[in-house]
């Protein structure tokens, strides 16, 4: 009885620490999220004026026309996100297994380091590094490499590039901690057993520092899909994505329900893209 | 746009007045009763002679308080919410007709402009404000091509020979502009409300795309003097510009023989501006040949005045700049944009937004 009640109390209690939050979330996630997916299937009227009746009409925009950029979002974020583990996996490993911890400090600062400068500055720089009269291209042609400047601004990889080096920390930081809580005796339990370092790297280090590498994956390839200032600035017509197909609706063409069914739409590549991380993870780590 | 000036030019300008001595022109007169008022003026930066300011204060007795802005957005933004006390504003043209439709402008008596017939005939009742009852030309250009010399070996002097160029190039970011330009390519009024011909400009510029590195939004001059396209679409100022940063004479401008659409910028009185007498007393100095040249002779823009023109006022290395004055030939080819109904706006930029996330493929 006594015990019954003491638990319907904590519950309570529980339910009264959580309230600030659940009030700050309903407000500003569900209540917005909630009027974006209705806008969604609302009729424009004019520029930034909605109306009733309901209409699939911009998810069919969404789906037929802008198909392209969807899949084009897709697979630079993909890329992107795969260049971002195989750098970011072995720098990880590299710091964690530094023995002078001030050493080790030192990187982690050095990773950390360019969120320092803003991320607009350091886009825009990359539009003097790849133009087609800028420092590589003068570098290669100096080194008589090439004869014609290499187009490299305004291209899917100049997208690349830039995802790729502004996300790379949310790769490392994750895999980091990951590595860092890695008990190396069983690496020498491996050997005993009489497996060479590849495959104790392989069948144990791997495996064990996986949750570090969804955890990055997760937090580079989220952002990669909603970019729109990476594309903006070095992708020219070649490069753009849904981010900015999405900005423009809600900037320029004041288009609100086709913005509103092109968010909903990246939210879904975002979530499905989660939960197939979530379940290759589980059943991965055993679960 | 961006207001771009070359202080080489101030040096240039100040020796050709000098020399000037046929000007045939009445100078302007201040009436009287206005002394020790104010005035409160609201322009683009680096947009006014030097000595405009100081003239007029002069001649009328009066303050002015000059304030500055870089953007439409950011002059509307101060006016939307209740004029803030300013007397004179420059919008442009499609500026002029948001601040028609929001209410945000007094009308003008035109009576009390008796300069405004100095200004060229076409350059006046504009599609904007039909009869110019709320606004008047300040400055003027043309949309064309700009290229680099060094690159682009081959004469120019049609769409054509940018639509079919074997290179980089950019193209304007200006959504009714790049749609006027294909639908007055097309044979089409550049303002038409019918949803087959703005397909018909969409389809257009999806097949002339091939070539298009990007669609800068106010850059492109930027793009084109680094390297990264050969060949631009934007507005004359931007690109003549370039002359004087760059201190070489690699970028030309020229306005395609099939014609383009035009920008004016234009002088109006704000609602609830706190001095409208002076405000026109204003206008009507700024519309005079004197002051109108003096101010197309600093900024390098095109001036709407044709008294200033024929009474040769304007720096002539300026008025042979066919780029700034296009020959008449190509200047009768020139149009506005004017303004679309809501509904039809909504074409417009739902084409516009297929074009440019289309020509990627």
């Amino acid at each position: 009885m006594l015990e019954a009640q003491a638990r319907r109390r904590q519950q309570r209690s529980g339910l009264l620490l959580a309230l600030p939050a659940i009030i700050w979330l309903g407000l500003f996630f569900l209540l917005p999220l909630g009027i974006v997916g209705v806008f969604s299937f609302l009729t424009r009227e004019a520029a930034g004026i909605v109306s009733l009746p309901f209409t699939l009409e911009h998810y069919e925009r969404t789906f037929g026309v802008f198909s392209v950029v969807l899949w084009r979002s897709v697979w630079i974020s993909v890329v992107s996100t795969v260049i971002c583990l195989l750098i970011g996996y072995p720098l990880a490993f590299f710091i964690a297994t530094r023995q002078n911890n001030w050493v080790r400090q030192l990187c982690l600062f050095m990773v950390v380091l360019p969120f320092w400068t803003n991320f607009l500055v350091r886009t825009y720089a990359w539009r003097i590094l790849l133009g087609d009269q800028g420092t590589i291209n003068a570098i290669l042609q100096g080194l008589g490499l090439i004869d014609a400047p290499l187009t490299l601004l305004n291209t899917p990889f100049a997208v690349i590039l830039g995802l790729v080096y502004g996300f790379l920390p949310f790769m490392v930081l994750p895999i980091y901690a990951s590595v860092d809580r890695f008990d190396f005796k069983y690496v020498d339990a491996a050997h005993d057993l009489g497996a060479n370092d590849i495959k104790a790297f392989f069948r144990v280090v791997l495996p064990m520092t996986l949750p570090g590498v969804f955890a990055g994956s997760a937090l580079v390839f989220i952002p990669c899909v909603g970019a729109f200032v990476t594309p903006d600035l070095l992708g020219g017509t070649q490069g753009l994505m849904i981010g900015n197909l999405i900005s423009r609706q809600f900037g320029q063409s004041l288009n609100l329900p086709l913005g509103s069914a092109l968010s909903v739409t990246m939210m879904l590549i975002v979530m499905v893209a989660l939960l197939a991380y979530v379940r290759l993870g589980n059943r991965r780590l055993g679960g | 746009m961006h207001r771009l000036i070359a202080l080489s030019l101030l040096t240039l300008v100040a020796s050709l007045s000098l020399a000037q001595d046929k000007p045939k022109v009445e100078p302007w007169v201040c009436p009287p009763g206005f002394e020790g008022q104010t005035l409160h003026v609201f322009n683009w930066s680096s947009y006014i002679a030097p000595n405009t300011i100081g003239d007029f204060e002069a001649a009328c007795g009066v303050t002015i308080v000059y304030s500055v802005y870089d953007s439409n957005e950011t002059m509307l933004a101060k006016l939307v919410r209740g004029n803030p006390g300013y007397d004179i504003a420059v919008p442009s043209g499609s500026a002029v007709g948001r601040m028609i439709q929001l209410d945000l402008l007094e009308p003008l008596d035109l009576d009390k402009l008796p300069q405004l017939a100095t200004i060229s005939s076409d350059l006046l009742n504009p599609p904007y404000d039909p009869g110019n009852v709320y606004s008047v030309p300040y400055q003027w250009g043309t949309t064309g091509i700009g290229y680099n010399r060094k690159k682009v070996t081959q004469p120019i002097s049609s769409w054509d020979d940018l639509w079919n160029y074997q290179g980089k190039v950019a193209w304007l970011g200006d959504m009714r502009g790049m749609m006027g330009i294909a639908l007055h390519l097309l044979g089409f009024s550049p303002d038409t409300t019918d949803p087959d011909e703005i397909t018909a400009a969409r389809d257009f510029l999806l097949s002339k795309g091939d070539n298009v590195a990007i669609i800068a939004t106010g850059d492109g001059q930027i793009m084109l003097e680094r390297g990264d396209v050969d060949m631009v679409i934007g507005y004359n100022g931007s690109i003549i510009a370039l002359k004087y940063s760059c201190e070489c004479d690699d970028f030309a401008y020229v306005v395609p023989q099939e014609g383009s659409f035009i920008w004016v910028d234009n002088l109006v009185i704000p609602r609830g501006a706190p001095n409208p007498e002076l405000a026109h007393v204003f206008i009507d100095y700024i519309l005079h040949p004197q002051t109108n040249a003096d101010i197309s002779n600093f900024t390098a823009y095109g001036s709407p005045n044709q008294v200033a023109i024929d009474a040769g006022l304007i720096d002539e290395a300026l008025l042979a700049n066919e780029g700034i004055y296009p020959p008449p030939a190509i200047r009768e080819k020139l149009f506005f944009i004017g303004p679309v109904p809501n509904q039809v706006d909504v074409l417009y930029s739902d084409a516009w937004d297929e074009v440019a996330i289309l020509l990627s493929r």
